[in-house]
């Protein structure tokens, strides 16, 4: 049996935030990650990011990633690279497949930092080599180098669709168009304006209607949908792809969180099904904690916040950290992230976790 | 009300007329200036925090797009590479034979060279015309955001937003 004081699962920007916060103050961390690299989304994200400078604006996200990674080898943190978090049980039980054998752990506290899957949506020929989600075409071409395909049809147009439509775009492939069944562009303005200007087309309230192609996708058709979402006929157009991404949201991974119990609510504007937690971003379980996208779909910058109060919040319940020094900490960092949830992008958001915060306690 | 962009991405000029980052065309005759092209209200405030002559200003709430002071603004270009959402330029409508410089970030590689003809493109992505590049700017400080700088006919200094180089 291996015994840590805290445990994070997920390497990603609210479990590596979390791992250096927690041992910058003392705390013995492992971080459990089931990919053969760290980081999570982290080194896809090479643009710059958005907020102020307390929230590492203008960094780029690789660059954040490797600053992460150095902090945490410094601190001695452990990260355990190709090790599956399995299970959480009861009192900080948790059983780790670390590359082909599972150990047996008992974790005092536990971080939960599992992140996101790509939402699909099924269609006539979705299943044709050539169909992937925006985050794969991402991996593809940011982390190995590799352009997914020559011409793209992204459908989303929410940031994940327009900010890899543009990364896209600086790899060398064309992309034939944008698409979103909504009326109106989900992603920042100037996110899509970045790509409008280099002749981009939009397409709303437009949805696939099929993958054309015998052994991978040789096109597409689009068709345009009326106030109730009905495709409306007549209204089909052919784009010459070989490449479908699909960007249509994202789902928090929960599912270690409903295994151990938590309570959980249905929230959409926070992508799905997500814990309810604590402002120290504790669940309903005591001893598990849940930071970044597995607590509600948002950005880094966020996830990044959520993980050090965590993190925080995990040194003092140790006693690692008193309390007045982990308050006037916990709350400057409060006060940050409410500047990300607020404008018309954000403000939502900020509801929604309020929900989740009341929900804890009630 | 749904706006333009929000359905076409890029802004209308009459999105634009008026906007708190768009420079008069007096200001802009006088040399180059900052053009905020930042309407939306996101969690942003990188080019108040670089701007030393206080010509950009946020505020508190960092969601509150930014407001150009144009007085103020010396055109010393330092917000052009420095604004993640891509959405400033720096225009200088003061060139002799009415010419006007636009500065633009530019995140494709190639970098197009000095002296190179490219093709001017306005907001949608539409062809103007032809444009020479009078300089390119890459520093270690601009973190691998270059920054191109064409010259163009003056009457497209608030139209040409983007180029395209020639094969």
């Amino acid at each position: 049996m291996i015994r840590s004081e805290m445990v994070c699962v997920g390497a990603g920007p609210a479990g590596l935030a979390a791992a250096v916060e927690a041992a910058r103050n003392g705390v013995q961390v492992v971080v459990y990650d089931e990919n053969d690299r760290p980081g999570g989304q982290l080194f896809k994200q090479i643009h710059k990011f958005f907020g102020s400078r307390e929230h590492r604006a203008m960094e780029r996200g690789f660059d954040i990633g490797n600053s992460f990674l150095a902090e945490a080898r410094q601190l001695g943190v452990d990260v355990s690279l190709n090790s599956v978090v399995l299970g959480i049980y009861e009192n900080g039980a948790l059983n780790v497949m670390i590359r082909d054998r599972i150990e047996h752990v008992k974790a005092e506290r536990t971080l939960v930092a599992t992140g996101a899957a790509e939402n699909m949506i099924p269609f006539p020929g979705w299943t044709l080599p050539g169909v992937i989600g925006a985050g794969a075409a991402q991996t593809m071409a940011n982390i190995h180098g590799i352009r997914p395909g020559h011409t793209i049809l992204m459908v989303g147009s929410g940031n994940v669709g327009i900010i890899v439509s543009y990364q896209l775009l600086q790899a060398g492939c064309q992309v034939a168009a944008v698409i979103d069944a909504a009326p109106e562009i989900g992603g920042y303005a100037v996110h899509a304006a970045k790509i409008a200007r280099v002749g981009v087309p939009f397409f709303m309230s437009h949805t696939i209607k099929e993958a054309h192609g015998r052994d991978r996708v040789a096109g597409a058709t689009i068709i345009e949908v009326d106030a109730e979402w009905k495709p409306i006929a007549g209204t089909e157009k052919r784009f010459d792809v070989d490449t479908i991404c699909i960007a249509v949201g994202l789902n928090p991974m929960t599912q270690l969180l409903r295994m151990a119990g938590c309570k959980m609510a249905h929230l959409p504007g926070l992508g799905g099904r997500v814990p309810a937690h604590d402002l120290n971003q504790e669940t309903s379980v005591k001893g598990i904690y849940v930071a970044g996208d597995a607590a509600g779909i948002e950005e880094a910058s966020t996830a990044i916040i959520e993980g050090r109060i965590a993190g925080l919040a995990i040194a003092r319940s140790l006693g690692y950290l008193d309390d007045s020094e982990f308050l006037t900490q916990r709350d400057a960092l409060l006060k940050s992230i409410v500047g990300l949830r607020s404008g018309s992008h954000g403000e939502a958001r900020g509801k929604a976790k309020e929900y989740l915060n009341a929900m804890v306690q009630a | 009300m749904a706006k333009d962009s929000s359905k076409t991405g890029f802004l209308s000029e009459e999105e634009l007329r008026g906007g708190p980052g768009i420079p008069s065309e007096a200001r802009r005759q006088k040399g180059a200036v900052a053009v905020l092209e930042c309407l939306e209200d996101i969690p942003c405030n990188p080019c108040e925090s670089i701007c030393k002559f206080d010509a950009i200003t946020v505020g508190e709430d960092i969601t509150t797009p930014p407001l150009l002071t144009e007085d103020n603004c010396v055109g010393c270009r330092s917000c052009v590479p420095i604004c993640p959402g891509q959405a400033i330029f720096l225009v200088d409508e003061s060139l002799p034979d009415d010419k006007a410089a636009i500065e633009m970030p530019y995140e494709y590689r190639p970098l197009p060279q000095k002296g190179d003809i490219v093709i001017a493109l306005d907001r949608a992505g539409q062809q103007i015309g032809d444009a020479t590049v009078t300089a390119v700017k890459k520093t270690e400080k601009m973190d691998r955001t270059a920054t191109v700088i064409i010259e163009v006919p003056r009457n497209w200094s608030m139209r040409a937003r983007a180029i395209r180089l020639k094969r």
